[in-house]
């Protein structure tokens, strides 16, 4: 022990830099919510921004469970919804003077609501792991749905609760009522929400969590309750999946019993998966892609939902580290500088890809126009064409191109992954030195 | 120097359904003293390896450490009495690094709980022994390395490192030598040797110049009973022991 204290720490100056580069990645992450919207600055992109906002910090609440933890749940919107409708009631109470509660801390109310929640079912469906966990949340998820029908008072039945954020009052005169108002109390939560959520992760029990989803039985032989460990980890979870649906109501200013139900729950599994559960920035790319394209999409087709399953699935099957681990995967080819090399291989095998892709797409959406017979026409549009489905000559040509796509990607994709391994591999010097330094 | 013994078994028997594993064992190990527990496979050692530690229960009998009577404690309750084990399969946490094993193991012991008001990295006293123990280990070139991908050398070395590192004064190692070449049982018994110094050691092993040059005193479980429990010489010279364990006589290390 006492040798270790007059020492300094094995790579202590490689430590220092790798802090300094996280702070600075925590300040630009401020500074660019602070300025977005002062470059996307439609009503629309200010909309989707405060709904990826809230997803995010739903998602990174989720991660504290599914990527941390080991925990895979089919109720994370429990809390979620929860604390939104919480935080509507405080906010109708606020609004009617019976208390007194400005919109910025209500959040923080959501939060606490989702937190109680999270303590008293986080008492009995922790004490298992694996498939049990998966179950007891799946059950949890279909009890609040019964219950959403019997507390009709608090659920507002069918039609959910309203609220009206302008009737709060005012805390040092800042109004909520636009929602670029609003966009900045989302920003705010979100990055207050993703330190702390980053800060659990390396306390103790942050780590404890690690070490149970690795190996619980071995957590207890060094002193820790991996039951213990996993309720710490799923109430920090409820809590900020509370602050999310706090900012849904305030944002939203409604609440449905949807908000917590299966759907709403497997959406945030579908997001943070995408995103990559095995990193911290993970389920942020994931709640953003995922919103874009859910509301990008649903303007385009009514079979959104299908595309976001084949994105899902073709993660889990091929990319299971994400979309954060694809790109954590090229980190070695951009230290080494080689990563121009990978455009081109990478350009031609995507293009190929996304041939196949829009073969796919023609054909999901004509099946989807014949079986649905969207109002009477012949014609529909679809890629900026005029398309009439129920010819021949549509058919062939789009799969034409998943064939082609599809043959394309196959050859060309051989080429792309060894273009990755020659860019991936390390510089001669730097193969040596690790190579040497294995030897014991 | 305490007069409570480090380890006590009374009368301790464990059966799964009506097999009898564990046959009336009861042993004390004195505070301080390196023991080794041998006998042929399927003798229960690894039984009473988990009988001790809280991974099974026993069927009758009473367990004591440190003078507390753990029979009826969890794993997790018995480690923070000052007790920690190895196991014979590698148990470790694979998708963390080195580092992050050893500093997790390190945590109860100075005191951290379930704490979530800490930054582990600032958790000086942690750190420090984290290191202290990868040195050790001389694992320090591997440092940010995940578990999994150590080899199993390493591997083993983590192994005794994350038994260690939370500073328990009464230690079970599950046979650490387990596929080892010569140099590298070596290399391991010096370090368990050097961390095990003033401490309580009982050790499962297979390797008899190991058991007798490293213990102070043996156990000899046969069939879920200890036959004797005596100093190297006098196992040595134990017939019964030479009859049961090694089949025989001549062929005692």
């Amino acid at each position: 022990m006492s040798t270790a204290t007059t020492r300094p720490f094995a790579g202590a100056g490689v430590a220092h830099a790798a802090r300094a580069r996280r702070y600075g990645l925590w300040v630009a992450a401020a500074v660019g919510l602070l300025v977005l919207p002062q470059v996307v600055h439609t009503g629309t992109a200010i909309a989707i921004m405060n709904q990826m906002g809230i997803a995010v910090v739903f998602a990174l609440s989720y991660n504290m469970l599914l990527g941390q933890g080991g925990m895979l749940s089919f109720g994370h919107a429990v809390y979620f919804g929860l604390g939104g409708f919480i935080a509507a009631h405080v906010l109708n109470l606020s609004g009617r003077g019976a208390i007194y509660l400005p919109v910025p801390v209500l959040p923080l109310i959501g939060g606490l609501g989702g937190l109680a929640f999270a303590i008293l079912f986080g008492s009995f469906s922790t004490r298992r792991a694996g498939t049990v966990f998966a179950m007891i949340s799946l059950g949890v998820a279909e009890l609040m749905a019964a219950s959403s029908l019997i507390f009709d008072r608090f659920f507002g039945g069918e039609e959910g609760i309203t609220t009206n954020r302008s009737k709060a009052p005012l805390l040092l005169g800042l109004p909520f009522t636009r929602d670029r108002e609003v966009y900045y109390l989302i920003a705010f939560w979100l990055f207050v929400a993703a330190l702390a959520m980053y800060a659990f992760s390396r306390t103790p029990v942050g780590r404890m969590a690690n070490a149970v989803r690795d190996n619980p039985e071995r957590a207890e032989f060094v002193g820790y309750s991996q039951n213990r460990v996993r309720l710490v980890s799923f109430c920090a979870a409820g809590f900020f999946a509370g602050i999310a649906g706090g900012l849904f109501a305030v944002n939203y200013e409604i609440l449905t019993a949807e908000n917590m139900g299966l759907t709403a729950s497997g959406a945030v599994l579908l997001m943070t998966y995408i995103g990559g559960i095995g990193s911290f920035v993970g389920p942020i790319i994931g709640a953003v892609v995922f919103t874009f394209l859910q509301s990008m999409l649903s303007d385009y087709t009514g079979m959104w939902l299908l595309y976001l399953g084949i994105l899902f699935l073709a993660t889990v099957l091929f990319v299971p580290m994400g979309l954060a681990g694809v790109l954590m995967l090229h980190a070695p080819a951009w230290r080494a500088r080689r990563i121009g090399r990978l455009v081109g291989p990478y350009l031609l095998t995507g293009a190929l890809a996304l041939v196949a892709a829009v073969g796919i797409i023609g054909l999901l959406e004509m099946i989807h126009f014949v079986a649905v017979s969207e109002g009477a026409g012949t014609t529909k549009r679809l890629f900026w064409m005029a398309i009439a489905p129920r010819t021949l000559t549509p058919w062939l040509a789009f799969a034409a191109l998943v064939v082609v796509g599809a043959l394309g990607v196959r050859w060309t994709a051989p080429r792309a992954a060894s273009a990755f391994a020659q860019a991936s591999r390390p510089p001669v010097a730097v193969r040596a030195a690790a190579t040497g330094e294995a030897g014991l | 120097m305490s007069t409570t013994a480090a380890i006590e078994l009374v009368e301790v028997r464990k059966s799964f359904g009506s097999t009898p594993i564990i046959r009336g064992v009861s042993l004390v190990l004195e505070a301080g003293t390196r023991q080794a527990l041998i006998g042929p496979n399927g003798a229960g050692k690894s039984t009473l390896f988990n009988l001790i530690t809280g991974k099974y229960r026993v069927t009758t009998g009473r367990i004591r450490v440190k003078g507390e009577d753990v029979t009826d404690l969890t794993p997790y309750e018995i480690n923070r009495l000052g007790l920690a084990r190895s196991f014979q399969v590698t148990n470790i946490f694979t998708r963390m690094t080195v580092f992050e094993n050893l500093r997790c193991a390190a945590l109860w012991g100075a005191g951290y709980r379930y704490s979530f008001w800490h930054r582990v990295s600032t958790a000086r006293a942690v750190n420090e022994r984290a290191e202290t123990v990868l040195e050790q280990l001389n694992l320090t070139a591997r440092r940010e390395v995940p578990a999994g991908v150590l080899s199993y050398a390493e591997q083993r070395a983590l192994e005794i490192g994350i038994t260690i590192a939370g500073g328990a004064d009464v230690i079970l190692l599950d046979e650490p030598t387990a596929g080892m070449s010569r140099s590298e049982t070596e290399h391991v018994i010096a370090l368990i040797r050097q961390v095990t110094a003033g401490k309580t050691l009982l050790m499962v092993e297979h390797d008899m110049s190991v058991v007798f040059d490293l213990a102070d005193r043996i156990a000899v479980l046969v069939y879920g009973e200890v036959i004797a429990h005596d100093t190297p010489e006098r196992i040595r010279a134990n017939a019964a022991v030479q009859e049961a364990y090694l089949g025989t006589p001549q062929s005692v290390a």
